[in-house]
């Protein structure tokens, strides 16, 4: 399993790139093994405001689903479309091709919540133990 | 001895649509003896179907020959064991099937006057009696049409008692391994589910309730014996504990088989409880269903009982259609009767001994079963089980066999499975429940071929996870039939 | 005891086995103040002979009557069911197994449950229908669920009076919990919805507006008008069908653009048996699959790459997302599913047709002989009915009906059981088991009592 260092990770497994006031969020390489075939993929409407810990999303495999949580606070400003038609790019590249969602950063503050690869990495040592 | 293996003829069989001739008919239509009056001229072209429903055009025989071969291609109870956990696939005797086609019980029509349905009435009554003393509680109502929709029933009831005392109440305490038709019934209710981890043991402990239980509980449900087979033992205290903040405690029957004439839920302190009549009571699976899922409540609940109610006066019955703190109806007309018929007829075969019988000998083969796969599989509680054993794939895991796999590879062996990863809080669980159905002899036979599985994965992995290799499919693309969506068959 | 095979010698070897003395070791783990030292009080067990010999006298404590001579419909109804299909539901094969959760071996049923979803969808002129729930009643409970899923925010649901009221019933009760939102809209003159009181709710609050068609008067009502109406105000068109044979002449739910389509589908092969059990039909239009409540079955293929049938979409169902699942229904109605599949199988795409048109030939023919009966009217004359209908006699339905009865008719079903207003009102039923004979002979029997 890989997770980029350039990267920010949440407890749910979500993963975060910011870049200005912009956060693009995606699923972690752990999230998508674990899901196994991911075969739907629900995403809000690109103006949605989307709340750090609440759900805004679901991704689907055969026998499992799972919400998608929001990382940081802010307004979707742009949403990977294709990516509802071809859910399976999740798991071929969950990193790039496979982002969910872009929102703008209402509370930078909240990247202080968010772990870095290091950290999450134990955290899922943690939880698998 | 050997296992009953799978070779044998199956014929491959298309759909019925793809089999269609223009013109051909498999039904006999009665002549008209009424004039023929064509529809065109008397109903307005507006309301008149344009598009045929395109079914499909074949004869009598294209039918039979059809059917028939796709029957070849399933598993079921009467060709063997079928130790799905928790769905109680015990033998369904035939005596009652043919007590179901009496004319008399299926050309009655439910809305005749009740004068004319006597008969009905009566079985219907005393089937409530019957349920009524095998589970201890005071009414019992017959028409829910299968578990869950007794669940949902229950929680409605649950839902009027706590609202006729001024307040509904907002949530249910639900434990980590209930089935999941439990919190979805729930949610239908409007009730929030809480969920109480199990402890190490595989049991609700009276602290661990104590802990979520607070004045706005409306009930907490329980599955005893439990998923894992385990009889709950804190039962009475955790009763008791709910019942003192006003909350009541629900019990799914789905695992009734364990305990006829051994144990009245009732006396244990449960308020509602369902029965599931195709698993305890052997109203056959059919495939997926129908079910029947009875309710049985203490007196306190007796008002908000789902209509109509059967009432019996100076030995007629009479149907009592409207109540004023009724929950109202759950399900048109007299709830699965034909259900309650067959029930009805197997618990009059079998009586009081009987009945008892039945439970003993289906805890008797679980246990046995768990004493020969012990060692071969892990088994995650070591606390004594009732009617069903739960193992995992825990030493399997090492060469990457996964329960799916040994589950697969069991249909080689000619059985049908046991349930698989469920209940949750089992990684990789197999949930085996034999039924007191079947001899020893079949028994040996399935653990002789979980043990050749299980050595299979130490020798030969790769056979295992390739499984199973002698049926008429091999594994199927769920995630392709996900993906691409084939609902129905289209020209 | 002929269901448990064991011997005392097993009984003995198998505890052995397990190093238990006896029986009662095996509930050890039961506390002793649960368990029950006295046997339970039922009545004694039954040899097979016996047994039967009690049920066929239970049955025939109830008085059914002949099938010719009885008009009983009222969303259960009578029809001729071919030899074929009783001998092919028997078979253990599709009697004993359970949910084909293991498909490699539950192809059967799984194929089945295709041909199923493809009959109801093609009935129905709909694109996708599931592999059944447990009756019609129930049935339009789940799509009223599901359409207040589809509206989010949007919460009042228009359930007319003249649907099935026991069906109305059941859907009050289920939904007891979301608040008051169903609103009850009266019928017109014709039996038909009354258009007017709709007006009211054609916003947005609306989430879906029911059609029974037929409805529980028997009539079959043209709503273009309505759909159009409902449609545009962003609420869903959800069709209930009582009797679906009648879609072998009337236009398809379907054709009219209704979304989402429910109903009973017992009058397709299966016995009246005291109300059950039967099978609920369900379809919708395909953006709202995910939304279904109950089983589907889907097409794929296996490592092979021979056709085969799964299970599908089972992350909308309880086993997965509990509490968030889009139904609590597990167990469903399969074998009466598949009993009604054989059946169509057998009728086909003629026969479908043409007994419709036979059942509505018969009961356009019982309508002109009972209606000349003197002091007795149609209730409804301009409304268009498929095979059943309701008279307007003289005195009160249900001493009308005592009187036929003991001439050996079960005239029909008094609307006043459920309607208070209608107590000279009754629901007459005719379908292609009355013969014209039987017809005739009730409409003597009628004036007879009428005159008594």
């Amino acid at each position: 399993m890989e997770f980029p260092d350039d990267l920010k990770y949440t407890k749910e497994h979500e993963w975060v790139r910011v870049k200005g006031d912009t956060a693009t969020m995606g699923v972690s390489d752990y999230a998508q093994e674990q899901l196994g075939d991911i075969v739907y993929l629900e995403l809000p409407e690109e103006g949605e405001e989307i709340e750090k810990g609440e759900p805004f999303g679901v991704v689907e495999s055969v026998k499992a689903v799972s919400d998608i949580y929001g990382a940081l606070t802010g307004k979707v400003v742009e949403i990977n479309d294709p990516l509802t038609d071809n859910p399976e790019t999740i798991n071929e590249d969950c990193y790039e091709e496979g982002w969910l969602i872009r929102v703008k950063i209402a509370n930078p503050k909240e990247m202080e919540d968010l772990m870095d690869a290091a950290q999450y990495q134990a955290y899922i040592k943690e939880e698998t133990a | 001895m050997s296992t009953p293996g799978a070779t044998g003829l199956i014929l491959e069989e298309g759909l019925l649509f793809e089999q269609s001739v223009p013109g051909r008919i498999g039904f006999s239509l009665p002549a008209p003896d009424v004039p023929e009056t064509d529809p065109k001229t008397k109903l307005s072209k507006n309301i008149l179907r344009q598009k045929e429903a395109a079914l499909p055009e074949i004869s009598e025989v294209d039918s039979v020959r059809h059917f028939v071969r796709l029957s070849q291609q399933n598993y079921c109870k009467d060709a063997g064991l079928f130790p799905l956990g928790s769905c109680t696939m015990k033998y369904n005797p035939k005596t009652t099937e043919a007590a179901a086609r009496i004319s008399g019980f299926a050309n009655s029509h439910p809305l005749a006057s009740p004068e004319a349905m006597q008969g009905n009435l009566k079985l219907i009554y005393e089937l409530q009696n019957y349920l009524a003393e095998i589970s201890g509680m005071d009414f019992v109502t017959p028409w829910p049409a299968a578990g869950s929709h007794g669940e949902l029933t229950g929680m409605l009831m649950i839902r009027a008692y706590h609202t006729a005392k001024g307040n509904p109440r907002k949530k249910v305490i639900i434990p980590d391994s209930a089935h999941g038709t439990n919190p979805a019934s729930a949610a239908i209710c409007q009730y929030d589910v809480v969920t109480l981890p199990s402890n190490k043991d595989g049991i609700l402990t009276a602290d661990a309730v104590k802990a979520v239980m607070d004045d706005n509980v409306a009930a907490l449900m329980v599955t005893n014996p439990n998923t894992l087979g385990i009889f709950e033992e804190n039962i009475q205290e955790i009763c008791e504990i709910v019942h003192k903040k006003g909350g009541l405690v629900y019990c799914d029957g789905a695992n009734l088989n364990a305990l006829l004439g051994i144990v009245k839920l009732g006396e244990a302190g449960i308020d509602v409880l369902h029965f599931n009549l195709h698993k305890t009571f052997s109203t056959p699976h059919g495939g997926g269903g129908p079910g029947a899922g009875p309710v049985g409540v203490k007196k306190k609940l007796e008002p908000f009982l789902p209509t109509p109610l059967i009432i019996k006066e100076n030995g007629t019955f009479k149907v009592e259609r409207e109540r004023p703190q009724s929950i109202g109806r759950v399900k048109a007309y007299f709830g699965n009767f034909g259900m309650l018929v067959r029930a009805y007829a197997y618990i009059r075969e079998f009586g009081p001994q009987g009945l008892r019988h039945i439970s003993e000998m289906a805890v008797l083969n679980s246990n046995y079963i768990r004493k020969g796969l012990e060692g071969a599989y892990h088994l995650p509680y070591s606390k004594p089980s009732l009617h069903e054993c739960v193992f995992s794939d825990k030493f399997q895991k090492e060469k990457e066999i996964k329960t799916l796999d040994i589950s697969k590879r069991l249909m080689d062996y000619g059985f049908h499975p046991f349930t698989i990863y469920f209940p949750l809080i089992v990684h990789g669980a197999m949930m085996i429940e034999p039924t007191e159905s079947e001899p020893k002899a079949s028994l040996d036979q399935f653990i002789e071929a979980m043990q050749k599985i299980a050595k299979e994965c130490e020798e030969n992995p790769e056979l295992v996870k390739k499984a199973p290799h002698n049926t008429f499919r091999s594994r199927l693309d769920e995630v392709k039939a996900a993906r691409e969506l084939k609902l129905r068959w289209t020209v | 005891m002929r269901y448990i095979p064991h011997t005392n010698e097993e009984i003995q070897a198998m505890l052995k086995s397990q190093g238990k003395r006896s029986i009662d070791e095996l509930f050890q783990s039961i506390p002793d103040s649960l368990i029950q030292n006295e046997p339970l009080k039922l009545p004694a067990a039954m040899d097979e002979m016996t047994l039967l010999h009690h049920m066929e006298s239970l049955a025939g404590e109830n008085h059914t009557l002949s099938r010719s001579r009885s008009c009983l419909g009222g969303g259960v109804y009578r029809h001729y069911i071919p030899s074929a299909v009783g001998d092919l539901i028997r078979r253990s094969e599709f009697l004993t197994p359970y949910t084909p959760y293991q498909p490699e071996i539950a192809q059967g049923t799984l194929q089945v449950m295709f041909e199923f979803q493809t009959m109801v969808a093609e009935m129905y002129g709909m694109e996708v229908a599931n592999a059944s729930l447990y009756d019609g009643s129930t049935a339009l409970a789940e799509a009223v669920l599901m359409a207040r899923r589809i509206g989010k925010n949007r919460k009042t649901v228009l359930i007319p009076l003249a649907i099935h009221p026991e069906y109305r019933q059941v859907v009050q009760t289920i939904l007891q919990g979301f608040g008051d939102h169903l609103v009850e809209t009266p019928y017109a003159a014709n039996g038909g919805i009354d258009r007017g009181s709709l007006n009211d709710y054609l916003n947005e609050d609306l989430a879906a507006c029911i059609i029974p068609y037929p409805n529980f008067f028997g009539i079959v009502e043209e709503t273009r008008d309505i759909i159009e109406k409902v449609h545009a105000a962003g609420g869903l068109v959800i069709f209930c069908v009582q009797e679906p044979l009648s879609l072998g002449l009337f236009e398809s739910p379907g054709a009219y653009g209704a979304d989402i389509v429910c109903g009973e589908g017992q009058s397709l092969g299966l016995s009246p048996s005291f109300g059950g059990p039967f099978v609920g039909l369900f379809a919708s239009k395909n953006e709202f699959v995910r939304q279904m409540p109950g089983r589907l079955c889907g097409m794929t293929t296996d490592s092979k790459g021979r056709r085969g049938f799964v299970l599908t979409l089972s992350t909308r169902e309880q086993h997965i997302r509990r509490e968030k699942a889009t139904s609590n229904i597990c167990t469903n109605q399969a074998l009466c599913a598949t009993q009604m599949t054989i059946y169509l199988s057998l009728l086909g795409k003629q026969g479908f047709k043409k007994l419709a048109e036979l059942n509505w030939q018969k009961a356009e023919y019982a309508k002109q002989k009972l209606a000349a009966v003197p002091g007795v009217r149609l209730t409804h004359p301009e409304s268009a009915t498929f095979n059943e209908f309701v008279l307007t006699l003289p005195r009160p339905a249900d001493t009308v009906l005592s009187e036929l009865r003991k001439s050996g008719f079960d005239g029909g079903i008094p609307l006043e059981r459920w309607y208070r207003s209608l107590h000279h009102c009754l629901l007459v039923n005719v379908t292609e088991l009355n013969s014209k004979e039987d017809i005739d002979a009730l409409a003597v029997e009628l004036k007879g009592a009428l005159q008594s």
